[in-house]
């Protein structure tokens, strides 16, 4: 089984905590034709980090870099979760069984759906688990 | 190591001092009786010729400063007859009037067996082929090495600065061995180099430069090494004392001041009391034997540190240290005297931050508060909150060992930070405003 099709690259962007920052990544992704399917803001005190999952990363991630971000690749999974109660303790329950540690999540629902975006510690092993137990994961094609 | 000129270089300390007095005597008396303006600023302090009777004697007379220079424009600190004079050169007045020095055919002389000495001590000499990249006119620095690489009989190729693509192949094709310009265009030339597809350390001669007229560091010297395989020498002078004077030895620890031609004094910049050996300070510099332009307590504004311990190169003459600030960069933060150059000193051994930071200064309350915000560098970004806290406290705790001052760091995003084209201005000093 090959796990390298759940690995899912996302951009994140080094960005100071400061008015226009969204904005300029934003335009940039506009001017490009870029999609932005999911995205999240993570925030320390003076700088944040700017996380998305993008139709066209590697065209994101040249214009990005090009008008000086500081852009990085991390691959993540996205998980599709029942959209209910109980939906978001089925998957977080097995992670934590294996002892696979979870460094930062972000979700959104969608018509049927809802998903979960995961940045783990142990990627391959989490992707076989949840596939073990018959959780749907997106493969990377379906968004880029 | 081998001397230009082996009796002066290597005399005793003791004989020095004694020489060094002699003349010290002389340029006191001769300043008195001849220059307008010395003779009225001794008169002012009370001090006569006469109260000389030691070199530490030297505290008794006034100081002299740069605005002294600007004041007296063109000509009022010029102590011979114009038609004794040789040559001028014209320091840019980028912080007010110009300066202008004139050299007498002895102070020209003077200039260049300085010099001489300190390109011999470098291990450069007969044989070697000295580009020199420094510019060529009013400043000091194209002439004043062309001068000195001449007399120990090198072969000199005069590509002043400007069109770098040019130079580098001149060094290829005359197989130069030595360069002397400034740091950053030793490793500016590096880039080009690379873009041209030559390499400085495979496809070219050079294996020494001497490199100044602007602060660099140690990381540098180990970069230039690294890069370039080129052994980088310190050089230090200023258009006032005549030029660039002074250069390192093969042992890279500092560069001789010759003791017949100077004497150097590291006063506290606060309360202006001198400083014994090893401790940093304001340099004050008198000239022993410039007739053109006599400089006597001349406070120069740089940072530095005196070592009188004897040099392994077997010169008697002590050393100053590298330059690590000037005077008026210095910043006092809870009492504690920092310069912008220590921090960016530290930055550089620093992989995760680029080498763009500046320096804000606040008082907080009765406390000064000092930030430093530093670029972060691009390889450094992982995408994890937790790697970039761990790379600010790092910084934080390095700034702090280095500069014994609690400093909080913030890190920017690449290519935010002002850059700097002449002189940088990296301190905010909201205390003052």
């Amino acid at each position: 089984m090959s796990c390298e099709q759940y690995m899912i690259r996302q951009i994140s962007l080094f960005s100071e905590n400061k008015p226009g920052r969204l904005a300029a990544m934003a335009k940039a992704c506009q001017e490009e034709d870029v999609n932005i399917l999911a995205f999240s803001i993570a925030e320390a005190d003076g700088f944040g980090v700017i996380r998305a999952l993008v139709d066209k990363p590697d065209i994101a991630y040249e214009k990005l870099t090009s008008l000086g971000f500081n852009v990085a690749f991390t691959h993540v999974i996205a998980v599709e979760m029942k959209d209910e109660p109980g939906g978001l303790f089925e998957i977080a329950s097995k992670l934590s069984e294996a002892g696979i540690n979870i460094e930062y999540s972000y979700a959104f629902s969608g018509k049927k759906k809802a998903i979960l975006i995961l940045r783990v510690d142990q990627v391959e092993e989490a992707v076989r688990l949840l596939l073990q137990h018959k959780i749907n994961l997106i493969a990377s094609e379906a968004i880029y | 190591m081998r001397c230009w000129d082996p009796r002066i270089e290597e005399m005793p300390a003791t004989d020095l001092k004694k020489l060094q007095f002699k003349l010290l005597k002389t340029i006191i008396y001769r300043t008195y009786s001849f220059s307008p303006f010395y003779h009225k600023r001794m008169k002012d302090a009370g001090v006569h010729p006469d109260h000389i009777n030691s070199l530490e004697d030297i505290t008794k007379l006034p100081f002299m400063y740069k605005k002294d220079l600007r004041d007296t424009y063109p000509d009022g600190l010029i102590m011979s007859e114009q038609e004794e004079l040789v040559r001028y050169h014209v320091s840019s007045g980028t912080t007010g009037k110009p300066t202008v020095v004139g050299y007498t055919r002895n102070d020209i002389n003077n200039w260049t067996e300085s010099l001489a000495r300190g390109l011999t001590s470098a291990g450069l000499g007969h044989g070697d082929i000295i580009q020199v990249s420094y510019g060529y006119g009013l400043f000091t620095g194209g002439l004043g090495l062309h001068y000195g690489a001449e007399r120990i009989g090198a072969t000199v190729l005069p590509t002043s600065i400007g069109n770098t693509e040019r130079q580098l192949e001149l060094m290829q094709d005359l197989r130069v061995t030595a360069i002397a310009c400034t740091p950053s265009y030793l490793l500016h030339m590096g880039e080009v180099a690379e873009k041209m597809g030559v390499s400085i350390k495979n496809d070219t001669f050079l294996r020494k430069a001497i490199v100044g007229a602007e602060p660099w560091s140690e990381q540098m010297r180990l970069r230039i090494k690294e890069n370039l395989g080129v052994d980088a020498y310190d050089i230090y002078g200023t258009s006032e004392l005549s030029g660039p004077l002074f250069c390192e030895c093969e042992c890279q620890q500092g560069f001789h001041v010759w003791s017949d031609l100077l004497y150097p004094e590291i006063l506290d910049p606060d309360s202006q009391e001198p400083l014994p050996p090893g401790e940093r300070g304001e340099l004050v510099v008198t000239m022993l034997q410039k007739d053109g332009l006599p400089i006597i307590r001349y406070r120069t504004g740089d940072i530095t540190a005196i070592r009188d311990e004897p040099c392994s190169c077997g010169r008697t003459h002590p050393r100053l240290e590298r330059l690590t600030g000037r005077v008026d960069d210095m910043l006092i933060i809870r009492g504690i005297n920092v310069f912008p150059s220590q921090i960016e000193h530290a930055l550089l051994g620093i992989p995760e931050t680029a080498e763009h930071f500046m320096i804000e200064v606040d008082r907080k309350g009765a406390l000064d508060d000092m930030l430093v915000r530093v670029e972060l560098a691009r390889e450094a970004f992982s995408d994890k909150i937790s790697d970039l806290m761990r790379i600010r406290r790092h910084v934080e705790k390095v700034l702090k060992s280095s500069l014994n001052v609690q400093v909080s760091v913030e890190l920017t995003e690449p290519g935010t930070l002002p850059r700097f084209e002449g002189k940088a201005k990296r301190v905010i000093d909201k205390r003052l405003v």
